[in-house]
């Protein structure tokens, strides 16, 4: 009845063993952890985080010298019957920058989560979290079968939830409580369509899955059931209930890592699902649907985020905007015969997510340093605070510019690579979205720096220091997202041949003021202001004009503020979500 | 109407009434056991999928019976961790509605961060 397996990928390769160390590596850390107990277990955390990077990292040399994915096979028995685990360059790039940002984040919790540092067991919570956090990752990145990947979601998302609620107020444990009931109806979605998918094929190894699969009406099933499961889980707009109150609730160094890994991993299953396992399914309008979303989120994330009182809410709907973003590279990789491929669109996708994993924690460290030393994070009264802390304003100013897309961070070279893909296909209004959401980053980064730069109201009463090290760890991550345009990527990501040849040059720089300058005019006309300064009252005239076109402005914040509102009450969200299914399903089957 | 086709239709009911449950009901722990009927919609199904397995005289196909212990297990941690989120919400407000924490933009929240 099916076609016999092709023999792909039936042996272990030499280096496989790393890609079973690096998942075993932190889940021995979280057992360890259990035994010595709360004394030991940030000690065990550290010790075990240097030996996780080295092994992201060795798993990344030993990648190009392997000719092809690096593959283990678990007990040595080949898929269907056995399962395996698969590095491809893909999954190699994922694991080192989760590796990257689990460090430089272990670095800056080390002070806050010290075991002397509170009488709770909330160090203790975190350090083991944190590594079951990684070890789940890990698993999403190098799992090649669709149940291994279900249970790897459920672990990341089982770790993340208490992240939420690590301080125990009634806020963050409510907040918790929805991420866990919705992400928990994403993942039944999930495995609904798992079911269905073994039904029809008998395998759920993705690369048999990938030779065997057919247009079919139960395959159109549970593609749509699967993608929107993931959806919610990654909490693209307008499955968003979850994502600001608990991404703004958790403590700095939890919210860096729920806004920066942790959704990439529902993510990662998606790109592995559309481009690995049905690549030919999805089609023209499936395609331009999920951008589509995508371009709302980029829209009312943004706007929603310029209107926000408080800084970690504010990054928080950044974070919505900028999942939104992630999307837009799924219509530039539909190739000329309806195939997804994993080309150039594919590399400005991943590399788009890395720079945002690298800066969004970046980002979320400043903001819980701005937010420990003045003890509230009102964007108002952020005043003066440029003075105190210049290090994390300026660590906070760097990921704000990598995340805008300047030269030379990842972004500005993915949103490169999707305009270039934009041209190529044809389809410019995709281009028109790349280049909005960069100027609405730049307008919340802008609203932000301004309020920070600004001269005190009051003075900041002296207290002790910022810890350095927390300082420069936000600070290192925030450069290491903003040099990873200068990362020699063809090794592993296929980017076309003559995107932004040259970083640092004049042409480069001029792209940047885009961004800059078109934020500065939005975020005046969207943003938050007290009455303007005093110092401008000699340009009456232009600030009539200002003033009424930013009234038309904050009208329409409001409706979109509004539409949020709506959008995040339970019921609504639910709908939305069958509503999707059913659309991605009927979107699906244009494409036949 | 053949035995796999009663119980197919039978997870069916039982995904849309978790469904509707999880989707209509305002309260926190009755969201928790229409998702667990939701999910056993779901391993009602792979157990469908096993049985049409041996009714095609292939053996009884064990895979979806592993899944299922799997999906089972995972189904019950969830639980777990959701009713011992619930516990803590009441012991902390009293009260276990989610629907206050609708409007997260309070700026008179000064501990909130």
């Amino acid at each position: 009845m099916q076609p016999p397996a092709p023999a792909l990928d039936a042996m272990t390769t030499t280096a496989g063993f790393l890609l079973v160390l690096s998942i075993v590596i932190p889940v021995a850390g979280v057992l360890l952890a259990f035994i010595a107990g709360d004394r030991y277990v940030r000690l065990i955390a550290c010790a075990i985080i240097p030996f996780g990077l080295a092994i992201a990292v060795a798993i990344l040399v030993a990648l190009p010298a392997s000719n092809g994915p690096l593959v283990y096979l678990l007990g040595a028995w080949p898929p269907p019957l056995g399962i395996a685990l698969r590095a491809d360059a893909l999954s190699a790039v994922m694991l080192v920058v989760t590796a990257v940002v689990i460090s430089s984040v272990a670095a800056f919790a080390a002070t806050d989560f010290s075991p002397a540092a509170t009488e709770t067991r909330a160090p203790f919570a975190f350090w083991i979290l944190l590594l079951a956090i990684w070890g789940a990752l890990n698993t999403i990145f190098l799992g090649r079968d669709l149940f291994t990947l279900y249970v790897a979601l459920e672990l990341l998302t089982f770790a993340a939830v208490p992240l939420v609620s690590l301080e125990g107020r009634s806020e963050t444990l409510q907040a918790a409580l929805r991420y866990l009931l919705f992400a928990l109806l994403g993942s039944v979605l999930y495995l609904l369509g798992t079911a269905l998918l073994y039904g029809r094929y008998g395998t759920l190894d993705i690369v048999l899955l990938s030779h065997r699969i057919g247009t079919e009406p139960a395959v159109l099933v549970a593609a749509a059931l699967m993608t929107t499961g993931l959806l919610a889980k990654t909490a693209l707009f307008p499955l968003h209930l979850w994502l600001p109150p608990a991404h703004a609730g958790a403590p700095a160094a939890a919210s860096a890592i729920l806004s920066g890994l942790v959704v990439k991993g529902s993510f990662f299953i998606i790109v592995r699902l559309w481009f690995n396992v049905m690549p030919g399914l999805p089609g023209f309008a499936a395609t331009q649907l999920l951008a589509a979303l995508g371009g709302a989120a980029i829209v009312v994330g943004s706007v929603v985020a310029l209107r926000q009182e408080r800084l970690k809410l504010l990054i928080a709907y950044s974070t919505l905007a900028q999942i939104g973003y992630l999307f837009l590279m799924f219509p530039l990789a539909l190739g000329g015969t309806g195939q997804l491929e994993s080309g150039g669109a594919l590399a400005g996708g991943l590399l788009q997510a890395v720079s945002h994993a690298s800066a969004k924690a970046a980002m979320f460290m400043s903001a819980g340093l701005i937010y420990a030393r003045l003890g509230q994070d009102r964007i108002m009264a952020l005043g003066g605070v440029g003075r105190v802390l210049p290090i994390s304003v300026l660590a906070f100013a760097l990921s704000g510019v990598a995340l805008m897309g300047l030269p030379p961070g990842g972004a500005y070279l993915a949103k490169e690579i999707l305009l270039q893909a934009a041209a190529e296909k044809g389809q410019w209004w995709w281009a028109v979205v790349l280049q909005a959401g960069g100027i609405f980053t730049g307008a919340y980064v802008v609203l932000v720096l301004a309020h920070a730069l600004a001269p005190a109201n009051e003075p900041i009463t002296p207290d002790s220091p910022a810890p350095r090290i927390q300082e420069l760890s936000a600070l290192a991550l925030a450069l290491c997202s903003l040099s990873l345009g200068l990362v020699p990527w063809e090794a592993y990501l296929s980017i076309p041949h003559g995107v932004a040849p040259d970083k640092l040059g004049p042409e480069a720089l001029s792209k940047a003021l885009l961004p800059i300058l078109g934020g500065a005019v939005v975020a005046i006309l969207l943003g938050r202001w007290e009455c303007p300064p005093g110092r401008l009252s000699r340009w009456k005239a232009l600030m009539v004009i200002v003033g009424q076109v930013r009234r038309a402005g904050l009208t329409l914040g409001a409706i979109v503020e509004g539409c949020d509102n709506v959008l995040r009450q339970w019921p609504a969200a639910c709908i939305s979500l069958l509503m999707l299914a059913a659309l991605f399903g009927a979107s699906m089957l244009l494409s036949f | 109407m053949s035995g796999p086709t009663v119980f197919g239709l039978c997870a069916a009911v039982a995904v849309g009434l978790g469904l509707y449950g999880l989707i209509t009901n305002p309260h926190p722990l009755r969201k928790i056991i229409a998702f667990n009927l939701l999910g056993s919609g779901v391993f009602l199904l792979f157990g469908v999928l096993g049985r049409r397995g041996a009714a095609a005289s292939v053996g009884n196909d064990p895979v979806p019976q592993a899944l299922v212990i799997t999906g089972v297990v995972v189904a019950f941690s969830a639980t777990a961790l959701a009713i011992a989120l619930l516990l803590r919400l009441f012991q902390k407000t009293g009260s276990t509605t989610l629907s206050s924490g609708a409007p997260p933009n309070v700026s008179s929240d000064p501990s909130g961060g």
